[in-house]
């Protein structure tokens, strides 16, 4: 069972409404994806706590269907 | 009633200073993930303990609820959870892993500049 980079996003977005997603798909077998998620949620958490996030955003199935998902997380640049 | 497993794992990232739980062992991983990890460390000639959680799936399951973290590898460095393999691989490249295990007394080789 694998999942598509579209469902990913949905996910993430229900979760976090905010945020830009950027979904690569690593090796064509819908179960190896990097992703980079960039959210106001994010800020003042350390990094540990911002991919518990997007985890918890996945609603289990990290580890389950989808069986790598290589993140980067970060808040929005500040812009001047 | 506590869990078992959890307090053994506990007990296990208390008593050693640093901790990888991975699949396989580091002389012979059995997922890259877990194997970088591994790698990073042995760069970096840090003594660490490495727990196989292919031994057992109680470990296996009991390691993700005691962090709450989804993954194999998971690196513990005295007690606390510092990431899986794309935290660690991140922190090793801006030079923050080294910097942890440097702040944490942590014996480890000065990585070339």
């Amino acid at each position: 069972m694998a999942m598509d980079a579209a469902e990913i996003e949905r996910l993430i977005k229900e979760a976090l409404p905010d945020a830009k997603v950027e979904i690569r798909d690593l090796a064509g077998d819908g179960d190896h994806y990097a992703a980079t998620v960039i959210s106001e949620a994010f800020r003042g958490k350390t990094r540990v706590q911002q991919h518990q996030m997007v985890y918890a955003a996945l609603k289990g199935k990290m580890g389950g269907e989808l069986h790598a998902l290589a993140l980067q997380t970060g808040v929005p640049e500040d812009t001047p | 009633m506590s869990n078992p497993v959890h307090d053994w794992i506990d007990s296990v990232v208390k008593s050693n200073d640093v901790v990888l739980f991975m699949k396989g062992t580091k002389e012979q991983p059995m997922c890259g993930f877990s194997g970088r990890v591994a790698q990073i460390l042995q760069y970096l000639d840090v003594p660490f303990t490495d727990v196989n959680v292919l031994a057992s799936d109680e470990l296996r399951q009991g390691i993700k609820e005691y962090t709450n973290w989804p993954t194999i590898p998971q690196l513990y460095v005295k007690g606390e959870f510092i990431g899986g393999c794309d935290i660690v691989t991140e922190m090793f490249q801006n030079g923050e892993l080294v910097k942890l295990l440097s702040d944490k007394g942590i014996p480890h080789r000065a990585p070339t500049a």
